[in-house]
């Protein structure tokens, strides 16, 4: 039945391909900060110029915690959109079995993405029982501490390179009245800083064990003990951050206000827009500077399935469009994300970058929480961790009794 | 007449037009509420995560929630917030209009400027009053400036007293409109029982609190339905000031809701908050709806 309506779609495409019937492709996502909104743009400038259909921009303002359930009740209440973004992984994989997203399988041969998106572990997040069905358009990672080089010549102490260092420079960061660690208040950041603290100090194999096995006793383990010190160390120097979205937090990195801040690597494209040099103003550390180690993740493009023949064919376009290798560079050097080609010309990228790119050459890495666990399991976590971060009183021991048991129960 | 001579006329069809227009009514009550109510219950039984499916797990999901400390945390707010707002929105309320019916001038003046908040969705009071209430910008950092340093009223980065920064938005919001249905009442009481009770030399207070109020009943019971529909339902004006922050110290059930739904992609956990929510609404209601309405037909 999959295979029939592929087969139609395809004749539909070949049939309006003559034609050159326009149609309005609504793409929605949830960059809205001035880096991803930069990025997202030159999507729309090279599908319009590229083809001959509209892009019409659905941005969500927000965060992916606000628009995701707008996306996916839109897309279960018969109202799909043209194309959508989502953290590739779990996220949508109950929308793909129940068969409301388009398989790009032939495409995808057409094209040879197999061939050409490094890590292949990209599209492995991307394929459900052989099928492909989105879009993998940069790679994320999570483990980075950004440092603000004004922040720390105000304070008068070097620059740290690790985060021992930096835990013991918070104290001078204090004096000269900075907060040493900006975090922002929702609760996807905290939990964020939290998953980058786990292979940071404990390593890969205890994240893993966490994570891939859903190993409880790890969970509850004396390594897991060392990561709850780190963090309850990183919510003390983030007390008096106010601060609610995290590109606020990443703001008073960049006014020097703040000592640092742990974030992914999407905090670079707010760098960038600031005009700052990476290196001269700012530093950034991958893995903390502990472990250089960072995970694969980012942001994949789902295309709900849809009646319109003339959307279809405005999704395939899109599609070829997001992996064209041009498309490529201009989207990820203003998201600050690295290409999920390897064969695409990066000398313009930036310090931070090609440190990325280094590690991930390498194969230091590591896959991203989404791609692992289940939004429950995340979202629990989240609650979790938010509340361990504002809540002075919880203690870390209290804290990892129940980490433990969320781990206990994800599937 | 010609029916009434042929003998008793069939129920069924007495004021049949009456009962045909009707039927858009009855279909929506059964279909809507009492059908969409069963079936959000059902799920809830279920293993349900994003897309609903029939996979029973017995009382799973409302044991998770009862040892969820979000769900326990965002119960209590709710009886905080519910209890305080209850009492004070009425008090206020009636003292604002008990001030207003002392034919005062510009009356309609001040009745415009206090119901006026209550035209505000519950969003834009929410952001307004994350404003006044910022420790950087709002009124703790005007009355430093004003030359008290020490001066400290940050209740939403506070987490033992954010509920009580959501109430006193809630109560902005929300007393103009208990206000006007309190004077409405009390333009309702006759003239000549303010006469009588100043012939009989009692004082205003005391014609108030026992002549007054007891006769203004239907009016508060009006007000008790009105403003009780909208503490159970709060949800926007948490996600406007704190989104159930710092930490989850203001989160509600409504949010709780949402969250596990949409946000978790679990909808039957999200089922199972819910229908703790309507159970807690007819726990409420029920035995009041009783006593109001059903010992009715033996008064009558």
């Amino acid at each position: 039945m999959k295979s029939l309506k592929a087969f139609l779609a395809c004749g539909t495409l070949l049939a309006f391909a003559n034609v050159a019937q326009a149609a309005q492709c609504e793409v929605t996502h949830w960059w809205t900060s001035g880096g991803e909104a930069a990025a997202v743009a030159e999507f729309a400038k090279a599908f319009e110029s590229k083809t001959n259909h509209k892009w019409l921009d659905g941005a969500i303002a927000g965060g992916g915690g606000t628009a995701r359930p707008v996306f996916i009740s839109r897309i279960t209440g018969g109202d799909p959109m043209c194309a959508t973004q989502f953290n590739h992984g779990r996220q949508a994989e109950e929308l793909v079995e129940a068969g409301l997203m388009r398989d790009f399988t032939e495409l995808a041969a057409k094209e040879n993405w197999a061939e050409i998106v490094r890590p292949r572990s990209l599209l492995d997040g991307c394929t459900v029982d052989g099928k492909v069905y989105c879009v993998p358009i940069n790679i994320h990672s999570w483990q980075w501490l950004w440092l603000s080089h004004k922040a720390f010549e105000d304070a008068g102490v070097p620059v740290p390179k690790t985060w021992d260092e930096f835990v013991a420079a918070a104290p001078a960061l204090e004096k000269a009245g900075k907060i040493p660690l900006a975090m922002g208040g929702q609760p996807w950041q905290t939990s964020g800083a939290f998953n980058v603290l786990i292979p940071a100090i404990a390593g890969k194999d205890i994240y893993l064990k966490v994570y891939q096995d859903k190993d409880a006793e790890v969970a509850a383990g004396p390594e897991m003990a060392k990561v709850f010190q780190a963090a309850d160390a990183a919510r003390k120097m983030a007390a008096k951050s106010n601060v609610q979205d995290w590109n606020q937090a990443t703001n008073l990195v960049i006014t020097g206000q703040a000592g640092g801040q742990i974030m992914g690597d999407w905090a670079q494209g707010e760098f960038q827009v600031a005009g700052q040099v990476a290196g001269k103003d700012y530093s950034c550390l991958p893995g903390l500077g502990v472990n250089e180690l960072i995970s694969v993740g980012g942001d994949a493009f789902y295309f709900p399935v849809s009646k319109d023949p003339e959307v279809t064919a405005a999704q395939d376009a899109l599609a070829s469009v997001m992996l064209a290798p041009d498309t490529q560079v201009n989207f990820n050097l203003k998201k600050g994300s690295v290409p999920v080609r390897g064969d695409v010309d990066l000398n313009a990228a930036n310090d931070c970058m090609k440190k990325g790119l280094e590690i991930l050459a390498k194969g230091n890495t590591v896959p991203d929480p989404p791609r692992l666990n289940t939004e429950d399991t995340n979202t629990q976590l989240n609650d979790l961790f938010v509340e361990f971060f504002k809540t002075p009183s919880m203690t870390p021991e209290e804290a990892q009794k129940r980490y433990a048991e969320i781990i206990a129960s994800a599937d | 007449m010609a029916t009434k001579a042929a003998g008793r006329p069939n129920q069924l069809f007495r004021n049949l037009n009456a009962k045909i227009a009707s039927i858009p009514m009855i279909f929506t009550a059964l279909v809507v509420f009492v059908g969409g109510t069963t079936w959000t219950i059902v799920y809830s039984f279920t293993n349900s995560k994003l897309l609903p499916r029939l996979r029973f797990v017995g009382l799973d999901q409302y044991e998770r929630l009862w040892s969820t400390p979000k769900w326990l945390v965002s119960i209590e707010n709710l009886l905080i917030y519910g209890i305080l707002s209850l009492v004070f929105s009425v008090i206020i309320g009636f003292i604002l209009a008990a001030l207003l019916d002392q034919k005062i001038r510009f009356e309609n003046t001040f009745r415009t400027i206090i119901l006026y908040p209550f035209a505000l969705s519950f969003i834009v009071t929410g952001l307004v009053w994350q404003w006044m209430l910022n420790p950087d910008f709002g009124v703790q950092q005007v009355v430093r400036n004003l030359g008290w340093e020490s001066f400290t009223f940050n209740p939403l980065y506070d987490q033992r007293i954010v509920i009580y920064g959501i109430l006193i938005a809630g109560l902005w919001q929300g007393t103009g409109l208990v206000m006007c249905l309190m004077l409405a009442g009390l333009r309702g009481i006759d003239e000549d029982i303010w006469k009588a009770a100043r012939i009989d030399g009692i004082p205003m207070w005391k014609t108030y609190l026992f002549i007054v109020i007891p006769m203004m009943r239907p009016v508060f019971i009006t007000t008790l339905v009105i403003i009780a529909s909208g503490i159970v339902r709060l949800y926007d004006l948490v996600v406007a000031q704190t989104s159930g922050g710092p930490g989850i110290a203001s989160e509600v059930p409504a949010k709780y809701v949402y969250d596990s739904m949409f946000l978790a992609q679990n909808l039957g956990q999200g089922f199972a908050a819910s229908t703790m929510m309507l159970l807690t609404v007819a726990i409420v209601v029920v035995p009041w709806a009783y006593l109001e309405f059903g010992g009715r037909a033996k008064r009558g």
